[in-house]
């Protein structure tokens, strides 16, 4: 009996040789794709537990990871968190959005630009740490812009941006209303699931970052764009008469619908100074302009702005400020004066501002400066990148001769700041709606000579404030001055 | 039969103090592993250590003794691949419940305390394994009925969708774990005595010696009874152990090739028939072949068990995750089934194979004693132990690891499981009863009357 002995020992052996050999497939050469697959909770589990890289603005983190005790290694921190709480986002085990979501290879650690870094854990064995992330957030601009939004009473819904308008660095960005990401970070899902639910059914939108998210009418901001296309057609500068007049009666049109006028604020009767149809924001004014360049040039213009496409790539969900195709005059005659289907995000119309003041070269937003390894080395930083050429030089500087006139003696008067001569620009939108109040703009830069800083701010709704008080100037006009200040005062 | 070294003059040693130095290799492994679990998951050494690891300790001082003074001659190897096996397991199960907050590991030791009561019954009892032929028929039914057990109504559980487990005052048993041992020592009872009839007869087609037809009542009726539990128990895994090592005996008992021609014939052709007739071996298969369209939501998850698997063993990667730094108990029944997957994840690759290595240790070493047995029935037993062992843990291994469609079974001595542990201390019991026999030297009967025989001569009868 011995010979099948022999034979059963040998199969025996190959028995086991195969589930070594498969073993080895599966541990070995099919580990990689297995542990990518999106499926796998323990990959999830242990980016959940790893010590993530911090988001910094100036030495200070917004987002930052702490040993935690229970079942994970480490906590998501959110120091500041509803001033920060639209830009970090928040890390859960669910999801992670915002800069939470843009940065995660880096903040994780996977980034190939941490190449060097993940080599140098392996060799010393300890536990990765992710790189962190520096913003080109200015923490004063950011305060200003959110105690001054806050400012306005409980239930506030609006958003404010800056930008350096040399470089496009994004110096402010808040959204109100806000939440707190360290609620939906928590290790304790069951809240979590709770919270995020709370948070979506609310009729206010929290969880909304309307500085990109938001697209409403611009209103009379949007005059900076008209008075753009007027001045590149070649027929005006800012010395030049434009037509005025108490009302205008669109082409094409016949009563009320089709009558445009200037709510009371003095336009002349035929012609009169650009300078005093952009202090007075005159309506009659801007609808005919926009008419005489027509809806091509018009749609030109506003594109070359940066309408009607998406350049963040620092925060995912960018909305599209639109400005509408194949209009016929009557329409053209609306949105020139940021109405009818013309629809900007606050980010939009800050890029607006930031582009004239640096002379008309508009420059591509971005929000991360650089990135650091863990042990906080800088590696190479964000160059700053050009978007378009907006409007020429001459074009730039007579908008803002405009611009400045409206701040010392137009509507934009509350953005003035002692001793610096702002440039600025108010709007109020109809919302469309009447039980919807209307929307209140402002958007500015200064100083006007040399630009340090270009601000929107946009008002959706101030249930603090009556019907009749809400307007670009009066709302918008404190906080884009403070913020201003906050960068100026530097 | 080939004759074995004490014929010619080779001797033995007892090597009862090898197999001590490796007990405490074993030990160090179990204990160890025990300590690295509290490590691991709670930062600090379990405050039972001093007691576990003495009542372990215990446990396998207590066998080795016994088995000293009861089977000194046996192979060294058996009882400490063993232990460490038991104690990797225990470790693994006590890992598994600190996070689940289950007790498995506690009534693990129980049942290992008695799996080694009865390993030491049965040393004592079973002097001589030739004994155990004698009741060759009546563990063979004794053997049918237990498999028959779950089946009776008001005392069979399905558990699970398999109708393997009996409840009696709260206790739930496998009996086809016992089963299992009894079936070997019948089928070595019963091919010794008709090996010649089912080697000699029968005749040759294509270099195959095919058996006679009317040989072929016994493979047939284990075939039917295999089916028979494929089909009303549901259990693939218990169908497949069971056919399997009836043919791997039946061709060492006859030395033909030609039975495992025939049996893997009748194995593939009723597992085809299988396939076709019944929707739970479908299933099997088809989540064998594709397991990743029943995983993860908008599917049945079918496959989230032995996927979840995969996810460990790929995560444990080369070197593993440490105890208490994996998921294992994202596996539904990690401590049992899928215990391999919960190694793989946590000691890796390499605690994979060192496991696989240590039971192809323990199998070659049950081989080696059914090669230096003396006799035939000793022989057939030791290799179908030895094959009750390979088969399941190739069966479950292979199962886990996605190399086999899965089927139920535990991993010998790992898995938790009180008849399966009971069952398997008693193989090992036997398997040392079995080489014991073999490597004591040959009592000298004879020496004086060598001369005699010597001088009688043989005379061949000349047929006129």
């Amino acid at each position: 009996m011995n010979k099948p002995i022999r034979t059963i020992a040998i199969f025996c052996l190959l028995l086991f040789l195969g589930l070594m050999l498969n073993a080895t497939y599966l541990q070995y050469y099919r580990a990689g794709d297995l542990n990518e697959d999106p499926r796998n909770r323990r990959v999830l589990a242990e980016a959940f537990s790893s010590e993530r890289g911090a988001i910094l603005v100036g030495r200070t983190p917004v987002a930052e990871s702490v040993p935690s005790d229970d079942q994970y290694d480490f906590q998501r921190k959110y120091p500041q968190p509803f001033k920060y709480a639209h830009l970090t986002g928040w890390f859960s085990y669910f999801s992670q959005t915002q800069l939470e979501l843009t940065q995660n290879s880096v903040l994780s650690g996977d980034d190939s630009r941490l190449f060097v870094t993940r080599l140098v854990d392996l060799f010393s064995n300890s536990s990765a740490k992710g790189g962190s992330v520096q913003l080109t957030i200015d923490p004063a601009a950011q305060s200003a812009a959110y105690d001054g939004l806050r400012a306005l009473g409980e239930g506030v819904e609006g958003s404010v941006v800056a930008i350096e308008p040399s470089s496009g660095r994004i110096l402010a960005m808040v959204s109100l209303p806000t939440y707190d990401p360290n609620e939906l970070a928590s290790h304790d899902f069951g809240a979590v699931a709770e919270r995020a639910e709370q948070l979506e059914a609310r009729d206010d939108e929290p969880l909304l970052n309307r500085a990109i998210q938001t697209r409403l009418p611009p209103g009379s901001t949007y005059k900076i764009v008209t008075a753009a296309a007027a001045i590149e057609s070649g027929n005006y500068d800012a010395s030049s008469q434009v037509p005025g007049g108490a009302t205008y009666q669109l082409p094409e049109t016949s009563g009320e619908s089709g009558l445009i006028d200037n709510e009371g604020r003095d336009c002349g009767s035929t012609r009169i100074p650009f300078t005093q149809a952009m202090g007075n924001s005159c309506n009659t004014t801007f609808a005919r302009l926009a008419i005489e360049v027509g809806a091509d040039a018009m749609l030109e213009q506003a594109e070359k702005f940066g309408f009607n496409s998406d350049y963040l790539e620092d925060l995912p969900n960018q909305a599209e400020s639109n400005f509408p195709v194949d209009m016929n005059p009557p329409e053209t005659g609306q949105s020139g004066i940021g109405q009818f289907e013309v629809a900007a995000t606050p980010l939009q119309m800050a890029m607006v501002s930031a582009g004239i003041a640096n002379g008309g070269t508009v420059m591509k937003p971005y929000m991360v400066e650089a990135v650091l390894t863990p042990e906080l080395d800088v590696l190479p930083r964000t160059e700053p990148e050009e978007l378009s050429e907006a409007v020429s030089a001459q074009t730039a500087s007579d908008l803002t001769e405009l611009m400045t006139y409206t701040v010392s003696s137009g509507t934009a008067s509350p953005a003035a700041i002692p001793n610096v001569e702002v440039a600025g620009k108010t709007g109020t939108a109809q919302s469309g709606q009447d039980d919807v109040p209307p929307y209140a703009w402002f958007t500015s830069f200064a100083p006007a000579d040399d630009p340090d800083v270009a601000v929107a701010v946009m008002i959706q709704s101030a249930p603090g404030t009556e019907r009749g008080e809400i307007a670009g100037g009066a709302l918008g006009g404190p906080i884009a001055k403070a913020v201003m200040e906050a960068v100026i005062d530097r | 039969m080939t004759q074995t070294g004490s014929i010619m003059g080779f001797v033995h040693r007892r090597r009862r103090g090898a197999e001590l130095f490796l007990l405490v290799l074993a030990l160090a492994v179990g204990i160890g592993a025990y300590a690295a679990v509290g490590l691991g998951v709670e930062g600090t050494v379990p405050a039972g250590i001093i007691g576990y690891g003495s009542w372990l300790a215990g446990l396998v001082i207590v066998a080795h003794v016994v088995v000293r003074f009861t089977a000194p001659y046996a192979d060294p190897v058996l009882l400490p691949a063993v232990a460490a096996l038991n104690g990797l397991g225990l470790a693994v199960i006590y890992r598994l419940d600190l996070v689940r907050d289950a007790t498995f590991s506690s009534q693990q030791l129980t049942w290992m305390t008695l799996g080694v009561v009865l390993f030491v019954v049965t040393l004592i009892v079973v002097r001589d394994h030739r004994v155990l032929q004698r009741f060759t028929y009546t563990l063979g039914l004794a053997a049918i009925l237990l498999l028959l057990l779950p089946l009776v109504p008001g005392l069979g559980a399905t558990i699970n969708g398999a109708r393997i487990w009996i409840r009696l005052a709260g206790f739930s048993f496998q009996p086809g774990e016992v089963a299992k041992v009894l079936l070997v020592i019948a089928f070595a009872g019963y091919l010794v005595l008709h090996r010649d009839a089912l080697a000699l007869a029968g005749r040759r087609v294509l270099f195959v010696d095919l058996p006679r037809g009317r040989d072929l009542g016994p493979i047939l009726a284990m075939w039917l009874v295999s089916l028979g539990i494929l089909v009303f128990q549901r259990d693939l895994g218990s169908s497949l152990l069971f056919f399997g090592l009836f043919l791997v005996m039946l061709y060492v008992a006859t030395e033909r090739p030609g039975w495992l021609v025939v049996g893997g014939t009748m194995f593939f052709g009723g597992a085809f028939i299988a396939y076709q007739l019944f929707g739970h071996v479908r299933d099997r298969v088809d989540i064998w072949l594709n397991p990743f369209a029943h995983y993860g939501e908008g599917t049945d998850d079918r496959a989230f068990q032995p996927v979840e698997a995969m996810f460990g063993l790929a995560w444990g990667g080369l070197l593993g995750r440490g105890f208490g730094n994996g998921s294992p108990d994202r596996v539904p029944y990690a401590e049992s089934d899928f215990i391999v997957a919960s190694i793989g994840e946590e000691l890796g690759l390499t605690g994979v194979i060192a496991v696989v290595l240590v039971y192809g240790l323990l199998v070659e070493r049950a081989l080696r004693a059914a090669l230096v047995c003396r006799d035939g029935f000793g022989k057939l037993m030791a290799v179908g132990l030895a094959g009750v062992l390979a088969l399941q843990v190739f069966v479950v291994i292979g199962g886990v690891t996605r190399l086999i469609p899965l089927t139920g079974l535990t991993t010998p001595f790992l898995s938790y499981g009180g008849s399966s542990l009971i069952a398997n201390w008693v193989i090992v019991a036997l398997l040392l009863r079995i080489s014991d026999q073999a490597r004591r030297p040959v009592p000298t009967l004879s020496g004086e009357d060598d001369s005699d025989s010597e001088s009688t001569q043989v005379v061949k009868a000349v047929p006129r």
